[in-house]
């Protein structure tokens, strides 16, 4: 059994980061998730695993110091909450074009604009319908737990680096903030250089004498080269979707509704789920853990025996858009979701099933 | 009649008096004839040619007429978005602190929309070379103006010239650089003479000199160019009017080295 630890979920990811042998962590703080750099800077793993902790100067800064590190083959990072993501997105979509490994974390507070700092799940739209410009997506994670929070920054990295595709784990305030028992893997050393250049050929290290040298670029002037490179996008992220859908399907045996929802409403979403069973409403609960991919094919196949679908996000309605999309039009799928930073609670989201029973 | 010279003896190694470094590719430049970074980039590839520090360097490119740089450099090369090239030289050289790191950027990129980027990066003292061509105008997008361009200069945005009551004034970022603390050498060179070239090359090779020294300190080459299509001039006639009004305002020189400032950088 690995080390037991009762953290945050921003305390957890940082920790996470240092035992999954990161090399470079560049951020800039924001509230809800500043925890992750004060935690490493106290952390100060330079001195151990040989990890640098960097402040930058802006998002903008932070996202571009990941590039540069990704495209050297590094395992970087950074964290942010919606308005510095949001001025990342132009570097992410670089790093999308330049098919770059790394891992970005978002911890979404209330938006648009400022918005508020308490938490919420109104940045689905950005993550995994663009964000930046151009036809790209991010592998996308949405840890429900602190122990997802350690346990999928380790995960990101892997799909990130078996892909060479960007990874985003959508976090959110609740998740950040709240303290919860951990158990926190070993550590991993830090990939050497030797080991890099074996299995990044890619990577920017330094040519060899003899050897072409490496680009890492996302721009491409001819047309024709810039399609058959989004076509060649578009093949891994076919890969992706077949191979790489998780989720976690709680009393869906049975069940002839079914709510999905990820993060922190799916927490609320499990109690609404016992709440409704006690009252004899046979409820079930689909939690995605992938958001790209999305788990379609999952849905589909509860399509089939449920007679309902009912999205819980903290935002005015966006996964439930691709909840849409897998049924068909088969059976109802509708919303129900509170904003702005408030939280559901499992009495609310009971009865938001309840009406959407009844109104059937 | 004297006896023709067949080519073919003439082609030897012993007669050879220049060619081409072989950290330039084979790929034709595609800089205007008479723009100064076809020259710039060749004496960047040189300076590391000579150092023998090829397979230790990573370059990164900038957005502006100089994006295909790493088409033409033979050495592991990154593409930056539009100014952001200081953060990922930042990036990689602190994963990678013994390998040499240098940015090639022109003053769109550097000193508009990358301010934040160049100072941010100099005042860290991030031990990285940045080399910044300064030709006063935005060439690849059509000549419009730079944040260089100089007061009353005609470009495609400011066609009556630059105003500076309403334009603001042409900026002079490498003094501003020079007075960070963590800058090491900063110096504005040009490449318009072969005088100027050697001393340029010069000024290059002494920057990526000093980062193998392991010493912190950012390393600043402004290298003050022409832009004869976009000055809607021939080369000779950009190279005469760079010295006699470019240089005015960006005097020639070392501004700093060693850490000490070697003028007085704040214009009354």
């Amino acid at each position: 059994m690995g080390e037991l630890r009762l953290m945050k979920g921003n305390e957890a990811l940082a920790e996470a980061a240092i035992r999954a042998g990161v090399d470079a962590y560049y951020g800039y703080p924001i509230t809800p998730q500043s925890e992750v750099m004060e935690y490493l800077m106290a952390a100060n793993p330079i001195k151990t695993t040989g990890m640098v902790v960097l402040q930058a100067e802006s998002e903008v800064a932070s996202i571009n110091m990941v590039y540069g590190a990704a495209g050297a083959g590094k395992m970087a990072m950074t964290s942010s909450s919606s308005p510095g993501i949001s001025l990342m997105q132009e570097g992410i979509s670089y790093i999308a074009g330049a098919e770059l490994p790394c891992v970005t974390v978002n911890v979404v507070r209330g938006g648009p604009g400022l918005g508020t700092i308490q938490p919420s799940q109104a940045d689905y739209f950005q993550t995994v319908k663009g964000g930046g410009h151009g036809d790209y997506h991010l592998i996308t994670l949405a840890p429900a737990s602190v122990q997802e929070m350690a346990d999928f920054l380790k995960l990101a990295f892997e799909l990130a680096f078996k892909y060479r595709n960007p990874a985003m784990i959508l976090s959110d305030g609740v998740i950040g903030q709240m303290m919860e028992k951990v158990e926190l893997f070993d550590p991993i050393p830090r990939r050497t250089d030797e080991f890099i250049k074996e299995t990044c050929p890619w990577a920017t290290t330094g040519r060899k004498k003899g050897t072409p040298h490496r680009i890492i670029t996302s721009l491409n002037l001819v047309a024709s080269v810039q399609e058959a490179f989004n076509k060649k996008l578009v093949d891994k992220y076919t890969k992706i979707k077949e191979n790489e859908v998780r989720c976690e399907l709680i009393n869906c045996d049975d069940a002839e509704y079914i709510i999905v929802a990820y993060g922190s409403s799916a927490r609320t979403s499990m109690k609404a789920v016992d709440l409704a069973r006690a009252k004899g409403i046979k409820a079930g609960l689909l939690r995605p853990q992938t958001l790209w991919p999305f788990p379609e094919k999952q849905i589909q196949q509860l399509a089939k025996t449920a007679k309902g679908f009912l999205s819980v996000e903290m935002s005015a309605g966006q996964m439930v858009e691709d909840v849409k999309l897998a049924v068909n039009g088969t059976v109802p799928v509708e919303h129900f979701g509170r904003m702005g930073g408030m939280i559901a609670s499992p009495g609310e989201i009971l009865q938001a099933l309840e009406n959407f029973i009844n109104k059937k | 009649m004297a006896e023709e010279n067949n080519v073919n003896d003439i082609i030897k190694e012993e007669n050879c008096v220049f060619k081409k470094t072989r950290l330039l590719t084979d790929k034709p430049l595609s800089f205007c004839p008479g723009c100064g970074h076809g020259v710039i980039h060749r004496i960047t590839a040189e300076a590391i040619e000579e150092l023998g520090i090829e397979e230790e360097t990573i370059g990164i490119a900038p957005v502006g007429c100089a994006v295909l740089a790493y088409e033409f450099f033979d050495i592991d090369m990154q593409e930056a978005a539009h100014g952001r090239a200081p953060a990922l030289a930042t990036g990689i050289k602190r994963v990678y602190p013994n390998k040499y790191v240098f940015t090639y950027q022109g003053d769109g990129d550097l000193a508009a929309i990358g301010t934040a980027e160049t100072i941010h990066s100099c005042n860290r003292g991030e031990n990285i070379l940045i080399i910044f061509v300064n030709n006063g105008i935005y060439g690849m997008t059509g000549g419009q103006m730079a944040p260089t361009t100089l007061e009353g200069a005609k470009t495609a945005t400011c066609p009556y010239g630059r105003d500076t009551s309403t334009m603001g004034y042409p900026l002079r970022i490498t003094e501003i650089i020079s007075q960070l603390p963590g800058v090491r050498f900063v110096t504005r060179q040009s490449v318009h003479t072969p005088a100027a070239v050697r001393k340029a090359k010069a000024a290059i090779k002494k920057a990526f000199q000093y980062q193998s020294e392991g010493k912190q300190g950012t390393c600043f080459i402004e290298i003050v160019s022409n832009c004869n299509s976009g000055w809607k001039m021939t080369p000779s006639q950009a190279n005469k009017w760079m010295e006699e009004n470019t240089f005015k305002y960006y005097e020639p020189g070392d501004i700093k080295d060693d850490f000490k400032l070697l003028k007085d950088v704040v214009k009354k």
